[in-house]
């Protein structure tokens, strides 16, 4: 039997788990608010997921087009995520993403310039103006590297590949987290008032996908076992532009901002087909003739975006029938020319690092070629169900949630650039949050020990099987399931026996094998990330399947329009029933508040009026 | 492409050997690629670190036939067709476990630099740079933490001079701070002293090995070695700073890469 007080045991006020951008910036709050605070993270400092962020962080800082402001960001945000996001959310969001990224100025990090010296903001899809800061193509390093320079300096402690098990309560309430070494193979039980988590998304569930080892859906799995509500869990973005050649890096991204700096898309045919797939939605506002487009690449005001800058559900779908219809590159995606538009110099300057990632893995060169692009697995809309301004997970005491993790802001459709501003944002929220509810809360929590030892047992199993089931091989299963079933586009009858399949692959991931050692043991970690990846596959299946329409990200093949009355007015939430099994649950959305609505529902004229006349302060 | 062999190293602090395993290699795989099959089909609990498999994140450094590399940019076909694939730690730092080392020592440095602190905001509350000021810095700031140019500095490596010398990734850290046009802390005391600017003899190894091409050498380290020298051996400059202030002339040239030709 176990002796749970043998267990490497620390305590702090609130831990978080995760240490991207949203896990750092609200490590930072945390601290700031005298909190004894801990991060707790799979990979060392520094490696998250946000260091491979390319284009950009989207704010309306106006420092390149004047007639930008919150008020055109919220919009574009609201019609991005097909009206399905959070107003309050995606409110905040736009007011207070400036401030949050003048702020890593102050921090030390180093944004491209414009020639008043300013940072310097780059176009990106479904952004109406140039609104990125960025470095070169490599944003989110710049944001990892700043938030973590200045974090060590806040006091905070950093328990570096280490992997958070699960969270530990006394009954709804956060209590702790069970965490595990991965150099060593050994436990550590944390005791917290609070837990944020900023774990990040899942896409290691896809084979074809522009995430790392990391993205298994740790942050949704712990929150929904913990009692925790997924929402928005069927809205997987698919990036339009991953690579497809050579076949090891297919899925690899190719940031948006290549068509941001003018990258034009075409079929086999040579033909610029984006302007065949224009919505209707977007139509007044997108270019019709590659003259137009031409002359907005140019710097004139007054021509409309091309088509290639449409929102990635678009650009992704119509690639992906592009190569359906038998006009696709050699290797099965489209082409993308920024050479034929941008001269060499400026490509390596404003896109090193493709130039380098085309150059070194596919043997391209970018200056000269276009390279071949196909549909990516990118990143999780969906994700924890979190109240829009404290970021508290809703119906677990004590848990929040920031970052890709967490649901809300970017509803059926992400906009490009509109991520790392969310970690920022949001962070901060977590931390404001955290901070208050741990202020308000005298003891902690007491976890039983009896909850402890049975984590560390359930944590233990694939070791001490004699046999079972290879662990990675598994992995490879879930991967053909979810790529088969629940890729870009969707159908009922697909879907059902996606869920069937998932069913019996949950079974054999109750009988992992892993090697006894307990360094560094691979083969373990990825039997833990399966429990994981188990519950979020089922989920994303099972809101997939519910929601009878096409909307954003979520494209199904029998119900190919958006359902407005219907499925427009409802989110889908998951969440695990008393006899434990997942259920799901529709929540209508409220009437969006007046002040909000006006402005989403505006037309571009009526808003820059609405601005004008000070009807919208901005 | 067929099958190729690999000898890697296997153990931990204690010791260990290289083991030889075979793979097929497919079109366009890069050396993690290789791994991490060997690691599903026949080695299940082999030990590397690794996270964007696009050179983002520098994770996955280690010596493939004793060049420091990061594993998921050297593609298999830049390798000799002939012969064994050699892959095994980097050797600056103490092995844990296979192919992953105990790099602590780096955050225990970061950790050691004076924070960046700007100057005030202007009136209008913007921090205003200009692109030419700042381009030195963002090269600097390109830095991956991949600790392959702390591999091949021979101060580290075959000296042993850790607590003496906090070797070339933070010695650009440190240029980065100090020619930020907003940093208004001195670190140059510091420089010399604590992080022990003088040990480096300007080999260039670190700049050869960097695989975000910074130009550690030339651009970060002499600079900074030429500021220590103006400060504690030039008594003129030694005036005009009580005279006029400290980091007056932040502007400097910037050396294009590959013009450096490496020793030692
Ligand atoms: C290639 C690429 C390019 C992108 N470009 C852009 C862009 O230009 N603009 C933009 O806005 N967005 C971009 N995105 C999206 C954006 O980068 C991510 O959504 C964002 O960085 C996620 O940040 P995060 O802080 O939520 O999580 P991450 O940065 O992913 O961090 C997750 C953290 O959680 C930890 N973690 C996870 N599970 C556990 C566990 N069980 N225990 C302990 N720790 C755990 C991980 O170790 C890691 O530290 C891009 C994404 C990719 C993949
Ligand atoms: S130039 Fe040579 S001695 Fe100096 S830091 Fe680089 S490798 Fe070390
Ligand atoms: S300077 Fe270059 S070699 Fe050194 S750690 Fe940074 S990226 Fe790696
Ligand atoms: S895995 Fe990130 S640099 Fe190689």
């Amino acid at each position: 039997m176990l002796d749970v007080s043998e267990l490497q045991t620390v305590e702090h006020d609130v831990v978080i788990i995760g240490a991207g951008g949203a896990g750092l910036r609200a490590a930072i709050e945390c601290s700031a608010h005298g909190l004894d605070t801990a991060i707790v993270c799979k990979s060392l400092l520094g490696k998250a997921h946000t260091v491979m962020a390319e284009g950009g962080m989207a704010a309306a800082l106006r420092n390149t087009d004047e007639r930008d402001n919150w008020a055109v960001h919220f919009r574009d945000t609201m019609r991005g995520s097909k009206f399905l996001g959070t107003w309050r959310m995606a409110e905040l969001h736009a007011k207070q993403a400036p401030e949050r990224v003048k702020e890593l100025e102050d921090w030390g990090a180093v944004f491209d310039r414009t020639q008043s010296g300013l940072i310097n903001q780059r176009n990106f899809g479904g952004h109406r103006f140039p609104r990125l800061a960025h470095v070169g193509d490599r944003t989110g390093l710049e944001l990892i590297r700043t938030l973590q320079d200045h974090g060590v300096h806040q006091g905070f402690e950093v328990y570096m590949e280490c992997k958070a098990l699960n969270l530990l309560q006394e009954g709804n309430a956060v209590g702790g987290v069970l965490c595990l070494w991965k150099d060593s193979g050994r436990f550590m039980r944390i005791k917290c008032k609070a837990v944020i988590l900023a774990t990040g998304g899942g896409g290691k569930m896809w084979r074809v996908t522009s995430n790392s080892w990391e993205y298994t859906g740790d942050g949704a799995a712990m929150a929904y076992e913990a009692g925790g509500e997924l929402m928005d869990i069927e809205f997987t973005q698919f990036h339009p532009t991953g690579m497809v050649w050579p076949p090891s890096v297919r899925g690899t991204l190719v940031t948006e901002g290549v068509r941001g700096e003018g990258g034009h898309l075409r079929n086999s045919d040579g033909e610029r087909f984006m302007f065949r797939y224009i919505p209707d939605r977007f139509a007044s506002e997108t270019a019709d003739t590659e003259e137009e487009a031409a002359r907005w690449l140019a710097g004139d005001k007054e021509a409309r975006r091309p088509p290639e800058l449409l929102t990635r559900d678009v650009v992704a779908r119509a690639i992906y029938n592009e190569v359906k219809a038998g006009r696709g590159s050699p290797h099965g995606g489209a082409f993308l020319d920024i050479a034929s538009n941008r001269p060499p110099d400026y490509i390596q300057r404003k896109l090193p690092s493709m130039y380098h990632q085309f150059k070194e893995l596919a043997e391209v060169d970018i200056t000269k070629d276009a390279m071949e692009v196909g549909p990516t697995l990118h990143y999780f809309m969906g994700g924890i169900r979190v109240d829009a301004d404290s970021q508290e997970a809703t119906g677990v005491p004590g848990l929040f949630a920031c970052g890709e993790c967490s649901a809300g802001l970017h509803g059926a459709n992400r906009l490009g650039g509109n991520s790392l501003s969310d970690l920022i944002v949001f962070g901060k929220l977590a931390g404001d949050g955290a901070a208050a509810y741990v202020k308000g809360l005298g003891a902690g929590p007491s976890v039983a020990d009896e909850d402890v030892a049975a984590a560390v047992r359930n944590a233990t199993a694939p070791l001490n099987r004699t046999d079972g089931e290879n662990p990675f091989a598994l992995h490879d299963e879930l991967c053909e399931i979810m790529g088969e079933h629940v890729g870009i586009y969707r159908t009922e009858e697909g879907l059902g026996a996606g869920l069937d399949k998932l069913v019996g692959w949950r079974e054999k991931i109750k009988n992992t094998k892993a090697h006894a050692s307990s360094q560094y043991n691979a083969g373990w970690h990825e039997a833990l990330d399966l429990q994981s990846m188990a519950i979020v596959s089922e989920a994303v299946a099972m809101a997939a399947k519910e929601r009878q329409e096409s909307r954003g990200a979520h494209s199904r093949a029998d119900y190919e329009l958006e359902d407005k009355e219907h499925w427009g007015k409802r989110n889908l939430i998951i969440s695990r029933g008393d006899d434990g099994q997942m259920e799901l649950r529709h929540y209508e959305r409220p009437a969006p508040p007046e002040h909000l609505a006006k402005v989403a529902f505006a037309s571009v004229e009526e808003l820059d009026a609405m601005v004008a006349s000070g009807e919208v302060q901005v | 492409m067929g099958k190729r062999s690999f000898k890697i190293w296997r153990g931990n602090a204690e010791g260990g050997e290289f083991h030889t395993y075979e793979t097929e290699i497919t079109e366009g795989m890069v050396v993690l690629d290789a791994i991490h099959q060997i690691q599903a089909e026949s080695a299940n609990d082999l030990a590397v670190r690794w996270n964007c498999k696009a050179g983002k994140c520098g994770s996955c450094g280690c010596e493939v036939n004793g060049k420091p590399k990061l594993s998921c940019m050297t593609r298999m076909n830049s390798l000799p067709e002939e012969g064994d694939v050699v892959i095994q730690p980097i050797k600056t730092f103490p092995v844990i476990k296979d192919l992953v080392c105990d790099v602590s020592y780096n955050y225990v440095r970061n950790k050691q630099i004076p924070p960046f602190a700007p100057r005030e905001r202007e009136a209008d509350g913007t921090h205003r740079m200009e692109q030419r000021d700042v381009d030195r810095i963002q090269e600097f700031r390109k830095c991956i933490e991949c600790f392959l140019c702390m591999d091949v500095c021979h101060v580290l490596r075959d000296h042993e001079k850790k607590d003496d010398f906090v070797g070339p990734r933070w010695m650009i850290r440190l240029a980065s701070l100090e020619m930020h046009p907003l940093d208004i802390v001195d670190r140059i005391p510091l420089i010399r002293e604590k992080f022990g600017s003088g040990w480096c003899n300007i080999t260039r190894c670190c700049t050869e090995v960097c695989p975000e091409h910074i130009n550690i050498t030339d651009n970060g380290i002499i600079p900074l070695k030429e500021r220590v020298v103006d400060r504690f051996y030039d008594p003129i400059a030694m005036l005009k700073r009580k005279l006029f202030g400290d980091k007056s002339n932040k502007r400097l040239p910037v050396v294009e890469v590959g013009d450096s030709s490496a020793s030692g």
